[in-house]
């Protein structure tokens, strides 16, 4: 299709001619114009956030949750700055999402101009790439290419910075037919030379274990099923990190639960013990290796990822394949099947019956309590009450997000939106609502902390504006749980400005944003109180009263090899005080 | 071009010995790739020892950067894996791996002094095969192509003998043979 029509114009054609369905933004004077168009149609919907971060985040749940391009439109200056800690995020967590921001007009540019920022020099180093538009000529190719590079190889963020004067031009707009990116064409297919020596290494292991991680998401819900196919085909043990939970099947015999610093007890030392490694879509986080020449020592190490950077960043690896997981997990199938591979099956059973020794440790095993919810119960309860429902979590950032991760069994990709690699703190309110969007029937729920959710809880107002149901699930014990808790392991338990002394009375700011307010303190009142929150059609914030000090556990503390976990029913005041060396406690 | 960037210390490694690379690196000469390259070695923490670019392919708008850097196998590794991402570049070639590249350093070196000095300093240029390019009775600028080394060599040669200001182009280099990029 080519058509005259003003920069303003081309944007939202060009939305519309990605699929676009929803746009979250902030207007400004430097993208009035654009402001305008969207006034004057009906094929993109525009959902006004209360700031341009709750776009940002928005924009991630909604592209989590779908495996679609999140688009957020914001004003130049403050609009862009406000958009920079979800463009990181969605950075370090591989999240599709294309930002547009107005810009001064072109003449302006560099002159301090009101409200002019650099904002192609800002998100420089948070996006996956981004452009100042200076043309009108290149406005529909960079639109275009911007849709590519957020979407192909390793998803990310990208910004288009389009400055006032532009979107006013009119020029000649060309559909997104046939963009050929001239430079980034990232490769799918894995080598099969690469593929075939993994499939003989796995066929001759004793001790293997799948460790998956969020690429295996980004890759789609093909991937997610090659993955149980191989996994089955094998019967080898599977893992996955936070960002992976949902690929494979919580509630599978051979899913060891999630890794990592505060991953399960079984799942850690089936990563130290093993002796061959098929990491699919992880990217080797400091979260999961701890110290890095006591991380899985014996062990041959197969890598599948799309970005070749991931590949020996920090480990160094036997088999790198660089693909997209779905093609590779496919031809690893193929293969396996087609030389009639079956493993070891003596071995396997005595490394199952390993596992099965670790498992019986029950790792994530806690003290109940009669006069408190312990926050672990909470979690417990809700997934309980919602696992046969059409349920979508996000998170935000703390205990509270690593006991979700622990006790919510999830069985299908793109459940679960949490912020990983970042760990943003205000995330998953404005996540839930981009969720909601993009699944308007299902039960969207935030499992937050009392401290996270006021950074973004003005977007409560949001929800309130669009009807969106979604389940604000504070886990409230008061504190920043995760910050007191590392206090406590290394500053002697001195507890600087962990502790809000201020909550607000969430029940009454559910009320003041028109939404519905429930509060529970007692473990026999919590199971109608999370049937009332399911059952009301309304944004509602959930106080849920936790025991204050409780701990997250297991835990490999900073600098400690997966074999020097600290286990929840074991460990003493002493332990906690000396869990952390001094070179440990130079790491976060 | 000659930054220097602290290098990465890791608490938990023992640092691998480090070697020095030349990498070209082939770029879509949009605004800002420069930037891009620049910012990935200062956020990522690697060295730049010498760095040049410029455009190389005018019609294409393609340029060539050319980066000598230096660290462990693996981070060397990492570097020319985080610049092939970068979305405009087209290649990265690490001119080390394939054998001895042709490398080559520009240096216009101005001497100020008078007397004695100005006889030595012109039989050195002579010794080195240097260019005088301009002359005063106070002064001579003296351009120098060659290897990093030399360059060094006759810069403290010549600052033996009086004020040198120094301007350096970088490292250019270029693969032997008939194999191109
Ligand atoms: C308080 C807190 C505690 C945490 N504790 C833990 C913990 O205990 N355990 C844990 O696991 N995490 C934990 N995390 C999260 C951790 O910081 C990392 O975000 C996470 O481990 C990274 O997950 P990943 O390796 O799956 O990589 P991701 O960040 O999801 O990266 C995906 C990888 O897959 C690749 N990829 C993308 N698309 C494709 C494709 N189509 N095909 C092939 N490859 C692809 C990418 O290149 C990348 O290398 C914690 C976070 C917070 C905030
Ligand atoms: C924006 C931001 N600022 C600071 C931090 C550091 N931080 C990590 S967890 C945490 C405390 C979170 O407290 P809360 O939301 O109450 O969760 P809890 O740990 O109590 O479950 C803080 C301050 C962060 N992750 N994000
Ligand atoms: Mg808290």
């Amino acid at each position: 299709m080519t058509r005259e029509m003003t920069g303003a114009e081309m944007v939202v054609q060009a939305l519309a001619d990605h699929g676009v369905d929803t746009l979250f933004g902030y207007p400004g004077g430097a993208v009035l114009p654009i402001y305008d168009e969207i006034f004057q149609q009906e094929k993109v919907r525009h959902i006004l956030v209360r700031h341009e971060q709750g776009a940002g985040h928005a924009a991630e749940g909604y592209a989590r949750s779908t495996g679609k391009p999140g688009v957020c439109l914001v004003t130049s200056g403050p609009g862009a700055t406000n958009i920079v800690t979800p463009l990181t995020d969605a950075l370090m967590d591989s999240i599709p999402m294309v930002v547009i921001t107005g810009q001064v007009a072109t003449h302006l540019i560099g002159n301090d101009a009101f409200q002019e920022c650099d904002t192609v020099g800002i998100t420089r180093p948070c996006t996956k790439h981004n452009w100042l538009v200076k043309r009108i000529e290149d406005l529909p190719r960079i639109l275009h290419e911007a849709f590519y590079v957020a979407t192909s190889g390793r998803p990310g963020p990208v910004v288009v910075d389009i400055p006032k004067d532009i979107q006013f031009t009119r020029g000649v707009y060309t559909g997104p037919k046939n963009v050929v990116h001239k430079t980034y064409r990232p490769k799918v297919k894995g080598d099969l030379s690469a593929i075939h020596a993994a499939v003989e290494l796995m066929a001759h292991a004793k001790r293997p274990v799948f460790y998956t991680g969020g690429g295996v998401i980004n890759s789609g819900p093909a991937a997610s099923q090659l993955l149980r196919e191989l996994v089955r085909l094998t019967g080898f043990p599977i893992t996955s990190t936070l960002m992976g939970l949902g690929a494979f099947p919580a509630s599978d015999r051979q899913w060891l639960g999630m890794l990592g610093m505060h991953g399960t007890y079984e799942a850690n030392l089936a990563m130290h013990d093993c002796d061959v490694m098929i990491c699919v879509g992880a990217r080797f986080d400091d979260r999961i290796t701890g110290r890095l020449d006591a991380f899985s020592p014996n062990s041959k190490k197969i890598h599948i990822d799309i970005d070749p950077s991931s590949i020996n960043k920090t480990v160094k690896v036997d088999v790198p394949i660089v693909g997209d997981v779905a093609h590779v997990l496919e031809d690893m199938v193929r293969l396996w099947r087609s030389e009639a591979h079956v493993a070891d099956r003596k071995a396997q059973e005595r490394w199952w019956s390993e596992i099965d020794g670790w498992r019986a440790k029950k790792s994530l095993a806690y003290q109940r309590r009669r006069d408190v919810i312990m926050p672990q119960y909470a979690v417990e309860r809700l997934y309980a009450l919602t696992r046969d429902k059409d349920v979508y979590v996000t998170t935000e950032v703390g205990q509270h997000q690593m006991w979700a991760a622990q006790f919510f069994k999830f069985e299908e990709p793109n459940r679960w939106m949490t912020s990983g690699g970042l760990g943003t703190m205000g995330y998953g309110l404005p996540a839930a609502i981009g969720v909601q969007l993009a699944h308007p029937g299902s039960l969207v729920v935030d499992i937050a902390g009392d401290a996270s959710v006021l950074m973004t809880m003005q977007e409560m107002s949001t929800a309130a504006q669009y009807d969106l149901p979604i389940k604000i699930f504070i886990l409230n014990n008061q504190y920043m749980g995760m910050v007191r808790q590392w206090q406590q392991l290394l500053h002697g338990n001195r507890l600087s400005h962990s502790y809000t002394e201020a909550l607000p009375d969430f029940v009454k700011l559910a009320d003041a944003y028109g939404c519905h307010g429930i509060r529970c303190e007692k473990p026999d009142e919590l199971d109608d109180a999370i049937g009332e929150m399911i059952s009301v059609k309304r944004p509602v914030l959930f106080d849920c009263r936790v025991a204050n000090l409780a701990n997250c556990f297991p835990m490999i503390p900073s600098g400690k090899g997966h074999n020097e976990m600290l286990l929840g029913e074991e460990v003493t005041d002493e332990d906690l005080a000396d869990a952390i060396d001094d070179a440990g406690k130079m790491l976060v | 071009m000659l930054m220097k960037v602290e290098e990465k210390k890791s608490p938990m490694r023992a640092p691998d010995p480090s070697e020095k690379h030349t990498l070209s690196v082939v770029v879509d000469n949009e605004p800002g790739v420069l930037a891009r390259v620049i910012g990935l070695f200062s956020g990522r923490g690697y060295n730049i020892d010498s760095l040049t670019v410029s455009e190389t392919q005018h019609d294409k708008h393609v340029s060539r950067i050319t980066i000598v850097t230096t660290g462990a196998p693996m981070v060397i590794e990492q570097i020319k894996s985080q610049l092939a991402r970068l979305v405009p570049v087209h290649r990265v070639a690490d001119l080390t791996v394939g054998g001895a590249a042709i490398e080559r350093e520009l240096a216009l070196v101005k001497l100020i002094g008078r007397g004695e000095a100005r006889v030595e300093a012109l039989r050195l240029a002579q010794a080195f095969a240097v260019k005088t390019v301009d002359a005063t009775l106070e002064s001579f600028v003296f351009e120098i192509t060659g290897l990093t080394d030399e360059i060094d060599r006759f810069i403290d040669l010549m600052a033996a003998l009086g004020k040198v200001e120094v301007s350096r182009t970088g490292i250019a280099a270029i693969a032997r043979g008939a194999e191109g990029l």
